[in-house]
């Protein structure tokens, strides 16, 4: 019996569940959905069609996820993380067998009313399993090696299948939320500085295995970082996104040059304008107050889960709660440091605010989780 | 398992505290892509704005409309009209040769023009509109335009050409244009950006090449909004090019229109100046070509009819050509030798049909000779031995000098091309160019305009109009120039005695008026209409002593290219003279027979601006002539001359 369950009795119930919502939090990401709307009415020269109305249609779908996600208790989400965790192997796996190719990697599978893009699924999935599993994990076993092994194992197998995509920035992000969780969990700090000292070790190795025969990245990724190194080296060719999207951002100025007055997305010179690159957009049409402020909003997001973490005294909560918001942060964070020239260009979307299905349905479901945890936090007697 | 809550809150307390480390890591990492956002956006706003504008922006040039050239009565002889040309977007197209299938069903497209353009949609986006046929009459357009819902992508487009609407009357004169070849480029230094657009037109000969400088006008230029792709979303501004100047000739296209058709399909030149300004009022070189076929690009077999004619349509006769000016030369040998005072005008010269100079006989073209011959009679009859006489008395160089004075040897500075400076040859002369002395023969034979003397007819027009004047009338082509009147050119005094010139003209009225002058039968009737003109007979093959025994061969008999040059030149009215014609029919025999009818129907015209009276022909050739008049009518009216209102 955990901690939780035992007060169990004084978490609120039926209709009174959505009383506990963390109405600050779904305010935050309303918003930041309106955000993206706006830009996508935008880059699409003034029409709802063909990106604003089924971002729309998606985003009311997940809020409707995240509801019944919230009014889930919070233990059935620690008790199906196995599960999940499971089913999102399987489908990375299904996605290497029948996937569809898209962009030169294939990411998605079709089922029938969208494209499902799994490794999106993996990373909501991943976090719930390593906070359920230190949920159940006794805390003083918590840097004992054997079990430290166990969840970096249990991080390595789905990066592997994604990087097999191949999908760097994705499997980037998994290996970064993991290990924020395993550190949040309480491990020792002087496993991640070895993880650390490995990585600068790896990278190197990276760069050493370039042209020889067991070269562990292909050309393009390799291209990829040459042009993000020195991107006017070849400003037509693979450079030319992030020297396109760097002058958009800097030609907004400080105010922006009006909404739908960006002249770089407008006349195409952005690639992925409604994807990856919607950042550069707004920057550019709102200037540095409009993503500032963006920036800001994310921002409080992560603030109101720590916040909501630290309160709820359930371990799975507060681990789960933290997770997620590290992936959201991941996202947003690698998202515009790569359209500020800070990082490559790796397939990482704006959270909530590009185009696509799969990242924004999971996130809100994810979110759901996070509204549950919130919810069912196991309250003094409120009455 | 049971946990306590010592060990739960130790936990949670551990969690929390990396919780906020984490938080605070994330603050930190966001305020650093803040700070970079303020670096691009604040710090490097403006060099990212310029970077933007010039992604954004294209400049295009727009080609000047070219000005336009006029006759001297507003007649319009070189104008800028639509050409229209068909041209596919195949993006629009869809299934492009399935287009072009159904557009050649239409109208006939060119093979090769056909696989140009399939190169050029291999190469380009798929938005740019390919030219598929170029300068395709109105009729062909508008069987497009009636069957565009059947041809998706296909637009009829239309942009300004040369039109030459007097056809071959001014292709020496103006010229043509055509478009800017690599060699072009590569002549010039620093090409004007316009020159670069592809089938701009420029001068390629005569008035259109001369004044080049002011016809082309200046580019204007259109800012415009492209996309990634280069395809233009709109028109931000546009600066209209400044059109270039309009210019109006001193011809009159009626009476140059006459001209060309006077002298038919003879190998000639005639040119009708002004006495009193200097204006030219006719310039005509025959054969002519039609100059509309240089600016579509000539082809082959019509390029290559033009290059063999014997007669040389090609070139400008009038300025480019020389001439021994035979006999026309006397009016300059008896001018120096009476301002030298070898001779009185009264004085006589026997002639006995020759003279010997320096052991030679130097025939005059009378056989029998002339007997006793003063100035007048000289000129009149045209005696050869007079002038050798007077000639080897009065020295080459004042003889040459003087050729000079009345504008021969001289460049005359006009814009057209290859104006030619002729010969007037001087002892120093033949030293610099046959490092020879100069005999006594030279100067006998220069006497009566053979031998190394060269002149084009316009110099000739421009001697006659300055004997008739006594003033140095200079020759101008350019009337107005963008509405500004250019200087004319009615000239100085020459300070030549007026008696000798008044000598000289009198002989000279003789010719035409006098029973027994040269060109008696070519006069005109009519008070203060009187000519006074000098027939020219111009050997260009020497006659031997054998052939002169055995009788000179008949012009008539002789090919085509050795026969002689006729010569006439003259001005009228005699007591008032307005103008001076000259006239040069190459190997058109004798001057009097081939040249002088010419002239005085080409005098004829100018003075009464239109067909003049038969009155004003001898009584004996009115029939004749009216039947001619009647035939060169009907010959011009094939001519476009009459379409005032100018097309464009």
């Amino acid at each position: 019996m955990s901690y939780l369950e035992y007060h169990a009795k004084s978490t609120p119930s039926g209709f009174r569940k959505i009383l506990y919502l963390n109405w600050g939090l779904l305010l935050l990401l309303i918003t930041v959905s309106g955000v993206g709307f706006l830009m996508l009415y935008s880059v699409a020269g003034g029409s709802f069609s063909p990106w604003v109305e089924p971002q729309v249609k998606r985003f009311a779908l997940g809020l409707g996820v995240m509801f019944v996600v919230a009014m889930i208790p919070i233990w059935f989400w620690r008790n199906v993380s196995v599960l999940a965790y499971l089913g999102s192997l399987g489908l990375l796996v299904a996605v290497e067998l029948f996937g569809t190719v898209g962009m030169g990697a294939q990411r998605w599978i079709d089922i029938g009313f969208m494209r499902l893009q799994p490794s999106e699924v993996t990373k909501i999935a991943l976090v719930m399993l390593l906070a359920a599993y230190y949920d159940w994990l006794p805390a003083e076993k918590t840097s004992r090696p054997l079990w430290v092994l166990l969840p970096v194992a249990l991080i390595l197998i789905p990066t592997a299948l994604v990087l097999k995509q191949p999908d760097l920035g994705t499997s980037i992000l998994l290996m970064a939320a993991g290990g924020g969780v395993m550190f949040l969990a309480g491990v020792h700090w002087a496993y991640f500085a070895a993880v650390i000292a490995a990585g600068v070790g790896l990278v190197s190795a990276v760069f050493q295995s370039r042209g020889t025969e067991w070269q562990l990245l292909k050309d393009y990724q390799f291209r990829r970082i040459d042009t993000f190194l020195d991107p006017s080296q070849d400003p037509l060719g693979a450079g030319y996104h992030i020297t396109q999207s760097k002058i958009a951002l800097g030609s907004g100025g400080w105010s922006g040059r009006g909404f739908m007055q960006g002249t770089q997305s407008r006349l195409n010179f952005l690639p992925e304008k409604h994807t990856d690159f919607i950042f550069t957009t707004l920057a550019e049409e709102f200037g540095f107050i409009g993503g500032f402020t963006l920036l800001f909003i994310y921002m409080l997001i992560i603030l109101f889960c720590i916040a909501s973490a630290i309160a709820t005294k359930d371990r799975f909560s507060s681990l789960v709660i933290l997770g997620i918001a590290i992936t959201f942060f991941l996202f947003f964070a690698v998202n515009m440091s790569m359209v500020m020239g800070l990082a490559p260009v790796v397939g990482v979307p704006l959270p909530m605010v590009s185009y696509g299905g799969s990242a924004m349905l999971v996130l809100l479901g994810a979110f759901g989780i996070v509204q549950s945890a919130n919810i069912h936090r196991p309250r003094q007697s409120s009455r | 398992m049971k946990r306590n809550s010592k060990d739960t809150d130790a936990s949670h307390g551990r969690m929390t505290r990396r919780a906020l480390f984490l938080g605070g890591l994330q603050l930190a990492f966001a305020g650093g892509l803040a700070a970079r956002m303020r670096y691009l956006q604040v710090d490097q706003a403006d060099e990212f704005r310029l970077l933007a504008e010039e992604n954004r922006i294209n400049i295009r040039l727009l080609p000047p409309a070219r000005g336009q050239i006029f006759d001297r009565n507003g007649l319009i002889i070189a104008q800028n009209s639509p050409s229209y040309r068909i041209t596919v977007v195949p993006e629009d197209a869809g299934d492009v040769e399935e287009v072009i299938a159904k557009l050649s069903n239409l109208l006939p497209l060119d093979p090769e023009d056909l696989e140009r353009a399939r190169t050029e949609m291999r190469r380009s986006p798929p938005f740019l509109p390919i030219t598929l046929a170029d300068r395709i009459g109105w009729e062909d357009i508008s069987k497009v335009a009636v069957n565009a819902p059947a041809l998706p992508g296909v637009t009829p487009e239309v942009g300004l050409t040369r039109v030459y609407p007097q056809l071959g009357d001014f292709a020496h004169v103006v010229g043509y244009v055509g478009p800017v070849s690599d060699y072009d480029l590569s002549k010039m230094e620093d090409p004007e950006p316009v020159l670069l657009i592809p089938r701009f037109q420029i001068g390629k000969v005569g008035f259109e090449a001369k004044r080049e400088d002011v016809l082309r006008g200046k580019a204007g230029a259109k800012r415009v909004e492209v996309n990634a792709t280069g395809r233009v979303m709109r028109e931000l501004d546009r600066r209209e090019g400044i059109s270039g100047a309009d210019m109006q000739l001193t011809i009159d296209a009626g009476l140059q229109n006459y001209v060309q058709a006077r002298l038919g399909r003879e190998s000639a030149a005639a040119v009708v100046i002004d006495c009193e300004d200097g204006d030219i009022r006719a310039i005509c070189s025959s054969p002519s070509f039609d100059p509309n076929l240089f600016v579509r690009g000539i082809s082959v077999a019509d390029y290559r009819m033009l290059t063999e004619d014997n007669y040389r349509p090609l070139s400008n006769k009038t300025v480019q050509g020389t001439y021994p000016p035979g006999s026309t030369f006397k009016m300059i040998t008896a001018l120096a030798a009476l301002e030298e005072g070898v001779v009185g005008p009264e004085e006589t010269v026997w002639c006995p049909g020759y003279l010997k100079v320096a052991g030679r006989r130097f025939h005059c073209w009378k056989r029998a000779g002339h007997g006793h011959v003063d100035l007048n009679a000289s000129l009149k009859r045209s005696c050869d031995v007079y002038y050798y006489d007077v000639a080897i008395k009065t020295g080459i160089d004042k003889i040459s000098a003087m050729a000079n004075k009345f504008g021969l040897g001289i460049k005359h500075d006009l814009p057209m091309s290859a104006v030619a400076q002729g010969i007037t040859p001087t002892k120093e002369w033949k030293e610099r160019s046959y490092g020879k002395d100069w005999l006594v023969g030279d100067t006998a034979n220069v006497s009566i305009g053979q031998g190394f003397m060269l002149a084009s007819p316009l110099q000739l027009a421009v001697m006659t109009a300055r004997i008739a004047t006594g003033r140095s009338v200079t020759p101008r082509l350019l009337k107005t120039l963008d509405g500004v009147e250019q200087p004319n050119g009615a000239g100085e005094p020459l300070g030549v005695s007026e008696n000798n010139l008044r000598m000289v003209r009198k002989g000279m009225y003789s010719v035409s008026n006098d029973r027994r002058g040269t060109a008696y039968r070519s006069r005109i009737i009519g008070d203060g209409m009187r000519m006074a003109g000098k027939t020219g007979t111009s050997q260009v093959r020497n006659i031997t002593a054998a052939e002169r025994a055995a009788g000179v061969i008949r012009n008539e008999d002789l090919p085509w290219e050795r026969r002689d040059h006729a010569l006439f030149v003259s001005f009228a009215p005699y007591d008032n003279p307005k103008y001076a014609v000259a006239v040069v029919v190459e190997h058109g025999g004798g001057g009097s027979k081939a040249a002088a009818p010419i002239a005085r129907d080409v005098m004829l015209q100018a003075l009464y601006d239109g067909t003049p009276p038969l009155e004003a022909y001898p009584k004996a050739d009115r029939s004749r002539i009216k039947a001619q008049q009647e035939r060169l009518e009907r010959e011009r009216v094939k001519r476009p001359l009459g379409s005032r209102s100018s097309r464009a």
